[in-house]
């Protein structure tokens, strides 16, 4: 047995493909060591929609929070090198284009919630040098940690500041008796962002910071006119942050 | 011919010995960084690259230059850069190594270094910019050696050289252009999305790293017995005034444009940069800079200065240091702010951090230094 | 020969410098695998592949395994030896039930001289303080 049987197979299918012998290569492709689970949850474009009716105080964002940074291991360093992947802000840095000096009062100081947009057009995977940012087919704009230089380009080319980098160990503000023993740390000198819980996805989980939200997130699939995403984008008015730079994020806002 | 940069003057070995120090002390201070994280550097989440990428920037301008001798040289058969074209060529070799060790540096995993080359990229401009700049860094070692030996040889160079010149010419506009396009093509950047970014940053290489060149040029001539040649010079000179003022143009260009449309992600950087908004010391360098790009075009402009032995120098040193806070502090500083959420987070590099830039650039000097020693052992045998 | 002292007393110095490693293990006892401890037949009896597999190729079938979960999002792994299905983590599969590193990856890995960079994000079981 070889596991790189299957790169093998790759290449030997696309030399015979000129033979018109595809039934063969389907019956040995099949052969594949590695499958996808059963309980994967699958979508074409995944999405997130905040209803922000819903996310007033401190108390409504910190239970979110807490359940994404506690179980991705997420340090808390009380410096400007921080590690975000789920935190929130006052809309005019949040919407910093919707500049409105009468804005009701009731939204001038709002907060709302930021994290990854995982954007349709993706200019941190346009940049990366390495391929270790990457969009995978279900929409998700994933990290791997495991190709990561370093090179920070990623983070000069996300406009909404939603990527962290690990100046220094992570594990010297993580508490060993706290961390999930079940998801790595990351180690310095990689970048990281939220993955849009992709471990959880694959285990038939929906995000944590969903799961945590009472209803004021919603997930699914946008490319699925019968999804609650979609249901709910049709019936009230939502927005996106900087629309106007063209790379369609993938988390909208309700109002 | 290497053999050549083994025999000098104690003057020559203090200088080497002086280099080796500043690259120890910047190399201790490297393994410190290897240990702990660029958490040592100023950098923060807000203002991801700093110090190391503004240099990295600055140098491959610098490198750049060369094409500024090279083209009036074997285009127009300008021979009067006869004496100066392989000092070009060498300072290319020598910026070139600069870059490369601040873009290693600037690396959080710097050994994974390779995953570049694993996992080619094309549509990162990262991965183009590393193709480019190896190439030039090529192009430039094999064609200083090779007309140097046959100089050396009383021969002319073989013919295979001359393509790869003019190849060499090209490849000099591509590199800077590259890099610029490193910055001007990302969405939110309010400061590099503007496409005159390349177009400045090369105006801003072919008046700072002649002017470098030059400077050197001028000090050679006082340390050794080598001689430009007064042509040479004062041609230099109004390459270099030229491109000053195209540079200083450019960038009034983006003044205005930002100004009279009123657009405020425009303004906004500007405005920091200058200290309207958030005044710190950026603000103070930037006005420096702006007080010596003016005074470096004032003493140049007119002839009589220009073509002074005294005034020179002190017009290139100016316009060194204004090119320099320019692009080696205020782009990348000024590209940051405002962050993605309209706020300033400061930035300041930390001693650290310029200790280790101070060892990359010392491993330049050294590089330039040993090249220098053989170009001038060489031309002496040869006269 | 110029200077043919010199370049003699050259050689030798170099010479011996390159063979370092050899005579100075001369004499010293020769490598022995070191003794692994297994997960207790209580906790598993079989790897996801046989041990001389998992010996020679481990570090291929991790790599394979990391590419295959994180970039092409298939995190089931069927042995082709047991034909059953694993689930592809460090963590949560291997770690699992080889759950004393210093006592089996360690060793080896310590032996060899080589230093995997596995555990600076994924983390290792508790200590058993042995």
């Amino acid at each position: 047995m070889d596991t790189s049987r299957r790169k093998f197979l790759t290449y030997a299918g696309v030399s015979v493909l000129g033979l018109a012998a595809m039934p063969a290569v389907d019956a040995w492709a099949s052969d594949t060591p590695y499958v996808v689970s059963s309980k994967q949850l699958k979508a074409t474009r995944w999405a997130m929609v905040v209803d922000t009716t819903k996310l007033n105080s401190e108390a409504d964002f910190a239970p979110l929070i807490e359940a994404c940074h506690s179980i991705h291991n997420v340090p808390d360093i009380p410096t400007k090198q921080n590690i975000k992947w789920i935190w929130y802000d006052e809309r005019e840095r949040v919407f910093p284009d919707d500049e409105n000096p009468y804005m009701a009062e009731a939204f001038e100081h709002k907060n709302y919630l930021l994290l990854c947009n995982h954007c349709f057009e993706p200019p941190c995977v346009r940049v990366c040098p390495t391929k270790a940012t990457f969009k995978r087919e279900d929409g998700i704009v994933m990290m791997d940690f495991h190709r990561c230089i370093g090179c920070r380009y990623c983070m000069a080319g996300c406009p909404y500041g939603a990527r962290s980098f690990n100046f220094m160990d992570p594990r010297l503000h993580l508490d060993a008796a706290k961390e999930n023993k079940e998801f790595p740390t990351r180690t310095k000198g990689v970048v990281e962002k939220c993955n849009f819980c992709y471990e959880r996805l694959a285990d038939g989980k929906l995000p944590a910071c969903v799961e945590a939200s009472k209803g004021a997130l919603i997930f699914g699939d946008l490319d699925d006119p019968k999804s609650e995403v979609r249901k709910v984008l049709k019936e009230r008015y939502s927005i996106r942050r900087k629309p106007s730079i063209g790379t369609q994020p993938n988390v909208y806002y309700l109002i | 011919m290497l053999e050549t940069a083994l025999k000098g003057s104690s003057r020559y070995w203090g200088w080497l010995v002086v280099l080796l120090g500043v690259i120890g002390v910047g190399a201790g201070m490297y393994l410190v960084q290897w240990n702990q994280g660029l958490t040592i550097t100023g950098l923060s989440r807000d203002v991801s690259w700093g110090f190391y990428i503004a240099q990295f920037t600055y140098m491959v301008g610098v490198a750049a230059a060369a094409v500024m001798l090279v083209l009036p040289y074997y285009f127009h058969h300008y021979k009067a850069f006869k004496n100066m074209i392989i000092l070009a060529e060498f300072q290319a070799i020598a910026a070139v190594t600069v870059c490369l060790g601040f873009i290693v540096v600037d690396l959080g995993q710097p050994q994974r270094l390779m995953n570049v080359l694993l996992h080619p990229t094309p549509n990162s401009i990262l991965f183009w910019d590393m193709v480019v700049l190896n190439g030039y860094l090529f192009l430039n070692l094999v064609i200083g050696w090779v007309t140097l030996q046959s100089e050396r040889k009383h021969v002319h160079p073989p013919k295979w050289v001359k393509p790869l010149v003019y190849t060499s010419i090209v490849w000099a506009v591509s590199i800077h252009t590259v890099t610029a396009f490193l910055y001007q093509g990302l969405p939110g950047r309010h400061y590099w999305l503007t496409a005159i970014l390349a177009a400045r940053f090369l105006s801003s290489a072919f008046c700072s790293g002649p002017a470098i060149l030059l400077l050197v040029a001028l000090l050679l001539e006082k340390l050794t017995d080598f001689r430009a040649g007064e042509e040479a010079k004062r041609s230099m000179a109004k390459i270099i005034t030229y491109a000053m003022c195209v540079n200083v143009f450019f960038f009034l260009l983006e003044v205005f444009t930002g100004f009279y449309s009123n657009i405020p992600g425009h303004e906004h950087t500007i405005k920091f940069l200058f200290g309207f908004e958030h005044g710190n010391y950026v603000a103070v360098c930037m006005w420096i800079a702006a007080v010596l790009a003016i005074g470096s075009l004032a003493l140049l402009i007119p002839p009589a200065w220009r073509d002074n032995a005294k005034v020179l120098p002190v017009a290139l040193i100016a316009l060194v240091v204004a090119t320099w806070i320019d692009k080696g502090l205020g782009l990348l500083i000024g590209g940051f702010t405002p962050t993605p959420f309209e706020t300033v987070t400061e930035y300041a590099p930390t001693v650290p951090e310029l200790l280790i830039s101070l060892a990359v650039y010392g491993t330049g000097a050294l590089v330039l230094t040993i090249l220098y020693k053989v170009a001038l052992t060489v031309k002496k045998e040869v006269s | 020969m110029y200077d043919g002292s010199k370049i003699i007393v050259g050689l030798l110095v170099f010479v011996g410098m390159m063979t370092f490693p050899f005579w100075n293990n001369i004499g010293k006892a020769a490598y022995k695998t070191p003794e692994l401890k297994l997960p207790p037949k209580s906790v598993a009896t079989e790897c996801v592949e046989g041990k001389e597999f998992m010996r020679e190729k481990h570090m291929q079938l991790l790599n394979d395994w990391r590419d295959e979960a994180v970039r092409n999002g298939e995190r089931l792994y069927v042995s082709q030896a047991n034909h059953k299905q694993y689930q592809i983590s460090l963590q949560n599969s291997c770690m699992k039930c080889h759950d004393n590193k210093e006592e089996f990856c360690d060793k080896c890995h310590n032996s060899a001289s080589v230093s995997p960079y596995c555990w600076d994000c994924h983390i290792a079981p508790p200590k058993k303080g042995n």
